[in-house]
């Protein structure tokens, strides 16, 4: 009895997802709802609970490979199949092998290369170079990486000493042309220092390796023996490094956000436009609440509650920058569930405060933090990160004045709340010095265009600018 | 070359770093008239009177902070620590103060003190006279650690333990001091610490250890020779600082490691020797590396319990085969 793990839905918009790490290893035990897998969507790691308890069987997909929604990867069995030895590998030992596999399989190279593990193989009574006890041999999350051109029944990489896939790769031997005096036919050093001697692979280097140094250090490789390093790791698209260059490795987030963003950009025609707030009697409010709200709550009372609300009550004006575009028209979203950036270590994500428009601004002060120390702790869930219908980046925080923001698809607009500085401002035909702040919007062209745009920045501008002695908390 | 005990082996160090220089004392628990309750002393007190060779009370803490003190003054101490397992009240001198002289006066003083205690189990001897305790000190620097396994290496270390500028645990296992008899040169010698010794020169498997597991290995590496198996046997000698390059000669020439000590096994010497080997020699292993030790409980008073809880020749040579086989 076995159940299949596929790639689940994680998002509206998510088709796909990438698996970032392995949680469970082929032949341990998992209980139910124990995590078994992390994916890797837009920006965020979801953990993958088990739907039932067993024994993980195998593992179809490697980590950092993407595949699409539905597609399997992983089965787990109620650890009866698990428990039986895969075949030993020599070839020709006359073993039968099983005519089908249970269970379709998506990747058919990750099939053919597994299928032997599925079911209980039949031990060939002669031939078998190892008759020795059969001993599980620990399949390595190996699924599709290699196939060997060997017979049928070939299990794949088998397991050897740090020193043996040195001397290995030294002298560029197939290991799994080798037949193994050791434990569960394991190529011992002694095996493989044979074979490399029968062969005269290397004339002059095959033997102990030489005695390290008084320092205590593992000793240099003799320069001759060790052939061109097969296949490289592939640098296709970044081409040959200059001595001058560094090629720093994807982590699945950077690669999400790539991929975001270059989606964004070919899906919606963006256009922007920016107005100037004059946030002086909101950073007044502020200053004079910081003490209170700071003793009250336990955190710093920070602007962004305040922009928050004032772009819900702004997108309650303008219904259709709440909305998403679709072939057939444009899909108001009756929910106003509100996206705000955080910096993380390693990118950005996106966390939503749901139905903000049902929030004080002390309820959206508490989401905001709650929000932006989870998602710097990383603890985020998949819940947190979807459904939003806006975003609002507090790109000021950074010091910026003006930004071109890329839409968070499938909405309709993005907001950035740009630094507040103090300039002098023409004030009843005066000079004054004013508390000065820049909001800079991008909007999907296709869903509206520049006049409901700007009415609906002129809506924020004219909200925050409201902010004052007056306005409640609570 | 006269043949001596182990024991004999300490007195004859220990006499001639004495007439050599007139700096060094002893000092311990009835070490003086009585000669030691194990007799390594036997004679000195006579022979070089009692300004020179203490008794002292029953108080090891104030054994090891005398020792210390007479040291920063310009006496070459020797301190007896009547059985390993009284060590303990002397921790605090030996870890916090000898341990840390030198480097706590930026080298305007130092410590050379040495601290003798007979350990080990295997003479039935109960909780209170079985301990090995050299894990406990291995864990601090500034402590060098010496525990022989022959007598010709217990005097040539203990005279250059003595000469050491820097405090030295020399520690002595109790049941090798008059059954492991060896010859040793009338000649004056010393040993240089922090230096192995191939026991045993073989070419498929390493046993590395220390003190009474000398023995052991020497033994199953007998048995399993008829085996076709060829053990080397490497006697650390030295275990703090220990000689790496020892070892990664012998790591080198085998791919396989059995580290073997009386010590419990949980956070032992060997533990510290399997990391090292990993961390640096990754590569050349082409197997596990196994420890054979006392199992992780108190030494029992019962022969048989306590011969099941220390390791034997069969455990070694269990363990070699499991190896072999790997």
């Amino acid at each position: 009895m076995s159940t299949t793990i596929s790639m689940p839905q994680l998002g509206e918009s998510v088709a796909e997802g990438t698996i970032g790490k392995w949680l469970k290893a082929p032949g341990e035990r998992i209980e139910r709802d124990e995590p078994l897998l992390e994916v890797i969507t837009d920006k965020v790691n979801a953990e993958i609970p088990s739907p039932v308890a067993g024994v993980v069987e195998r593992i179809v997909v490697p980590e950092g490979q993407t595949v699409p929604v539905g597609a399997e990867l992983a089965i787990i069995g109620d650890g009866v199949a698990a428990a039986e030895p895969p075949a030993e590998g020599a070839s020709g030992s006359g073993s039968e092998l099983p005519s089908e596999t249970t269970g379709p399989t998506t990747l058919e190279d990750a099939e053919a290369q597994v299928a032997t593990s599925q079911e209980q193989v039949p031990q060939g009574p002669s031939g078998a170079a190892s008759s020795a006890a059969p001993v599980a041999i620990q399949r390595e999350g190996e699924v599709g990486a290699r196939r060997s051109d060997g017979a049928d029944g070939d299990e794949g990489p088998k397991r050897a000493s740090p020193l043996v896939r040195r001397l290995a790769s030294e002298h560029g031997v197939d290991l799994s042309q080798i037949a193994g005096s050791g434990l569960g036919g394991r190529v011992t050093k002694d095996d493989i220092l044979a074979h490399i001697e029968a062969q005269g692979a290397t004339p002059g280097s095959a033997g102990v390796p030489p005695a390290p140094d008084e320092a205590g250090g593992t000793p240099a490789l003799p320069a001759a023996a060790v052939p061109p390093p097969a296949a490289a790791a592939p640098l296709a698209s970044a081409g040959q490094l200059g001595p001058d260059e560094e090629l720093v490795p994807l982590t699945p987030m950077r690669r999400a956000i790539a991929e975001h963003m270059v989606r964004s950009i070919q899906t919606s025609p963006h256009a922007w436009g920016m107005v100037e707030i004059d946030v002086t009697p909101l950073v007044g409010l502020r200053e004079r609440l910081l003490r209170e709200w700071r003793a009250r709550e336990g955190f710093e009372l920070t602007f962004m509650p305040f922009f928050v609300k004032a772009v819900v009550e702004a997108l309650r004006e303008s219904p259709v920058l709440n909305a998403r575009w679709s072939d057939q028209g444009v899909v108001l979203k009756r929910r106003v569930n509100v996206g705000v950036a955080v910096a993380v270590a390693d990118g950005l994500v996106v966390p939503v405060i749901r139905d903000a428009d049902q929030r004080s601004l002390a309820g959206l002060a508490h989401a905001v933090r709650d929000l932006a120390v989870r998602g710097r702790a990383g603890r985020l869930t998949m819940d947190d990160l979807q459904g939003g219908t806006f975003t609002v980046n507090n790109t000021g925080a950074l010091g910026s004045i003006a930004s071109g923001p890329i839409i968070n698809q499938p909405q309709a607009g993005i907001i950035t709340m740009e630094a507040i500085v103090k300039r002098p401002v023409v004030r009843d035909d005066a000079i004054a010095i004013r508390s000065m702040m820049n909001a800079c919007l991008a909007f999907d062209h296709r869903i509206t265009d520049g006049a409901e745009a700007l009415r609906f920045l002129q809506s924020v501008k004219r909200r925050v600018e409201a902010y004052g002695p007056d306005t409640a908390l609570y | 070359m006269p043949v001596q005990t182990l024991i004999e082996a300490v007195t004859a160090a220990l006499r001639e770093e004495m007439a050599r220089d007139s700096n060094v004392i002893l000092l311990g628990e009835d070490v003086g008239v009585h000669g030691g309750v194990f007799r390594a002393t036997d004679g000195l007190h006579k022979e070089f009177g009692s300004e020179r060779v203490i008794d002292t009370p029953l108080a090891e803490l104030g054994i090891a902070g005398i020792a210390i003190g007479a040291a920063m003054n310009g006496l070459v101490p020797v301190a007896e620590i009547q059985f390993a397992d009284y060590i303990h009240p002397a921790f605090d001198q030996i870890v916090n103060e000898a341990a840390k002289i030198r480097y706590r006066s930026n080298g305007a003083f130092s410590c050379p003190i040495v601290v003798r205690a007979p350990f080990g189990a295997g003479v039935h001897g109960g909780l209170y006279h079985s301990q090995s305790v050299e894990a406990l000190f291995y864990h601090v620097p500034g402590l060098k650690i010496v525990i022989p396994s022959t007598p010709y290496d217990c005097k040539g270390l203990l005279k250059a333990a003595i000469r050491d500028p820097d405090p030295v645990l020399f520690f002595e296992h109790k049941k090798s001091y008059r059954r492991i008899k060896g010859e040793v040169p009338d000649e004056e010698y010393t040993l240089p610490l922090s230096v192995a010794d191939v026991k045993r020169e073989g070419s498929d498997i390493s046993v590395i250890t220390y003190g009474v597991g000398v023995h052991l290995a020497l033994e199953a590496a007998d048995k399993i020779a008829a085996e076709g198996v060829s053990v080397e046997v490497l006697d650390l000698r030295t275990i703090v600082p220990m000689d790496k390059a020892a070892i990664a000669r012998s790591v080198a020439k085998t791919s396989k490691v059995l580290i073997v000590h009386e010590d419990n096994k949980t956070g032992g010497v060997g533990a510290e020797i399997a990391a090292t080997i990993v961390e640096d020699h990754f590569e050349l292993l082409d197997g596990p590396i196994l420890r054979v030790a006392a199992a992780d409980t108190h030494i029992p008073y019962a022969p048989t319990l306590e011969e099941a809880v220390i390791p034997n020749v069969d455990d070694v040579l269990a363990a070699l085969r499991r190896l072999a086989a790997y």
